[in-house]
């Protein structure tokens, strides 16, 4: 047995320029498959930890996968506001323990700007219960005071006391941009690795502030307000985008949740964030599912050119299979020969795809931290990925059947003296 | 009377493919020490009777006993282990395994059959040592021994496929054409070297030619024709 081990991986090394490009396919497509699985299973972890402890998120009527994707995740943008007087009817209901008002629509260099209240600091909390710390500085307490998140800090180089510019709306270029209004980096959180990293957040305040001289999405012509004036105004907000709300009680949860879907000065919506993340996982798993069958497809397809180059070279290795037989080899050891070595190439495609996804988990896990949010690290292979590369493993051994078995029936029929 | 060391009766062989035998031989016998010169043109039946031999084919009639055993009796994989421990074989060409170094084609029957592996160590020696031993006594010198057996000439590799043939002294050797590839020279000093080590080695050496002009170096020479009662027309093979 031993000895059929090392002549197969012999032989497969002696063949390794043909059966080199093949096993760059396995490879790739075995990372792809891995690459695949990391990706949803860091975005699943992702968006379960963005939030925890808010026992409700309210905001105007939508989808609850909308509501909690713009709310929580900045991802997409609100189609309608809640008016001040429901939110702080919400926060009057004997039930709320807390209450976090979020107003979205500004962004920072592509960073979303959250106007938010000082509670936010206090009871915002993410992955296992964990909140929010201040790396640097402290909480905004002056109207143009913004407190950054961590990945904003890093990429932007910022410091504490940098002044820094708002835009008018979500993106990346060509906003109109809040300059006359500049604000000063007093906090800097440390790193969640939530959405909060991400973000700017300045007072509801301060929101208003800039938008005083402004009209839908325009500066007002010949009006112009400086800074040091905005307080003669009243900044009260008129509007918020969202609210995250904690309960006294879980137990209210439902009777809380009824009682805001019942609102009647306006139509408001309340969902619990893990009923909206399951509707969502419904929603994204039928492309999961099909990102998944499509990199197991190409993994067969990889096995495929490998059992083709084992069978296109078979017919050159009759004098050899033959040379075996003389020596002692049964017809069975001819077949464990080939099948051996199309396992073994399998097995090499599986080990050097392991070790092209980690290369590329080094090279590309900056770029998806920072244009997708997705922290994917370097880590060992989880017990659903051994599962996946057990079954690669196991297609490329049934698939080397066929080899194996092809040169069984051609040393039976060969014998000692193949008929070349 | 000498040891027999191989014995045929009455034997028949047919191609599952073909509609008339290839092989009716009434008797055949090699004893002991034995040097037998196989004759018969191409497409006459030699390599399908060292397929016999060697428990490759299996016979539809008759006898094949090989140092006292019926091969018939045996199931394959039992004839798979007889070849290994009792039989070395030599072809006509491309002899070697290519991706395999020199020694580990001479070792190719140690790894296959134990017994083979235990009287190749039973001169006390390495089987490493063993191998040498067989290389150097068929003039291959320690400065072909590292080279990839794809650089030999056809007539080194003969010589290495010679001494994989001998190690662990099998009771016979069966060399089916392995001169042909060689130019007339070195057909004399392989055929020479093959003589002696079989000799040296107590093997019995069946040797298949179909080029009359070797014989006279044997004890014994045979037509296939006379012992094989099925006429075959002179045939590409
Ligand atoms: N595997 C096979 N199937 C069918 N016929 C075969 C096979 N091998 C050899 N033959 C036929 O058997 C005859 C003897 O072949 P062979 O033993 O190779 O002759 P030789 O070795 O004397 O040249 C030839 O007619 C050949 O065509
Ligand atoms: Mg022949």
């Amino acid at each position: 047995m031993n000895h059929l081990l090392m002549l197969a991986v012999r032989s497969a090394w002696n063949r390794r320029l043909t059966l080199s490009l093949t096993l760059i396919a396995i490879a790739l497509s075995v990372t792809m498959l891995l690459g695949v699985q990391r990706v949803r299973d860091e975005a699943h972890q992702g968006f379960n930890h963005s939030v925890t402890g808010t026992d409700l998120i309210v905001g105007a009527r939508t989808s609850p996968v909308q509501l909690m994707l713009y709310a929580v995740f900045r991802i997409g943008e609100a189609t309608n506001n809640i008016r001040w007087q429901a939110y702080k009817d919400i926060s009057a209901s004997p039930m709320v323990a807390w209450t976090i008002p979020v107003s979205l629509g500004d962004s920072h260099h592509g960073f979303p700007v959250l106007g938010t209240e000082l509670s936010y600091f206090e009871h915002f909390h993410y992955g296992d219960g964990d909140g929010l710390v201040f790396s640097q500085g402290k909480p905004f307490k002056d109207t143009f005071d913004a407190v950054i998140g961590s990945d904003v800090a890093e990429q932007m180089g910022y410091h504490l006391g940098q002044r820094i510019i708002l835009s008018h709306g979500m993106g990346m270029a060509g906003l109109p941009e809040h300059s006359d209004k500049p604000f000063t980096v007093v906090g800097i959180l440390a790193p969640t690795g939530t959405p909060v990293d991400r973000t700017v957040h300045i007072s509801l305040e301060a929101i208003t502030a800039i938008h005083l001289d402004w009209v839908g999405g325009a500066k007002m012509p010949g009006f112009f307000i400086p800074s040091e004036f905005v307080h003669k105004f009243d900044l009260t907000p008129k509007e918020v985008t969202a609210v995250l709300v904690g309960l006294k009680s879980r137990v209210a949860v439902f009777r809380m949740q009824r009682n805001i879907n019942d609102y009647e000065k306006e139509p408001l919506l309340a969902v619990m964030p893990g009923v909206a993340l399951e509707q969502l996982w419904q929603v994204v798993g039928v492309a999961e599912k099909a990102l998944l069958a499509i990199s197991a497809m190409v993994v067969v397809v990889g096995l495929s050119g490998l059992i083709a180059v084992v069978l296109a070279g078979l017919n050159e290795r009759r004098r050899e299979l033959a040379i075996l037989r003389s020596v002692g080899a049964r017809p069975l050891d001819v077949f464990l020969l080939l099948t051996a070595e199309g396992l073994f190439v399998t097995i090499m495609g599986v080990v050097l795809g392991v070790v092209f996804l980690t290369l590329m988990t080094l090279a590309l896990g900056p770029v998806l931290k920072s244009h997708y949010g997705l922290a994917i690290q370097l880590q060992w292979l989880s017990p659903e990925e051994l599962k996946l590369l057990a079954a690669v493993v196991c297609v490329g051994l049934f698939a080397s059947l066929i080899p194996g078995y092809r040169a069984y029936r051609l040393s039976l029929a060969d014998g000692l003296t193949p008929r070349i | 009377m000498a040891n027999s060391i191989i014995e045929l009766k009455n034997l028949v062989f047919r191609y599952a493919s073909a509609t008339e035998p290839c092989l009716d031989i009434a008797s055949f016998r090699a004893v002991a020490g034995d040097r037998v010169f196989l004759y018969g043109p191409s497409g006459s039946g030699k390599s399908t009777l060292l397929g016999i031999l060697g428990g490759v084919l299996a016979p539809q009639q008759g006898e094949v006993t090989i140092l006292g055993q019926n091969l018939v009796s045996m199931t394959s994989a039992a004839r798979d282990r007889f070849r290994a421990d009792h039989i070395g074989f030599l072809f006509q060409q491309f002899n070697l395994i290519p991706y395999l170094s020199v020694f580990d084609n001479v070792l190719l029957p140690c790894r296959f059959s134990e017994r083979r592996l235990q009287q190749a160590l039973a001169g006390g020696a390495t089987l490493h040592a063993e191998a040498e031993r067989l290389l150097s006594h068929l003039d291959l010198g320690p400065a072909l021994w590292d080279r990839p057996v794809t650089q030999l000439s056809v007539g080194q590799q003969q010589r290495v496929a010679a001494a994989r043939a001998l190690i662990g002294r099998p009771e016979i050797v069966i060399a089916d054409e392995p001169t042909s590839a060689l130019d007339a020279d070195r057909q004399a000093s392989f055929l020479q070297l093959l003589l002696r080590e079989c000799g040296e080695a107590n093997a019995t050496l069946l040797f298949v030619s179909h080029d009359r002009r070797l014989a006279k170096d044997f004890k014994r020479e045979i037509d296939l024709s006379t012992i094989n009662s099925v006429s075959h027309e002179q045939e590409a093979a």
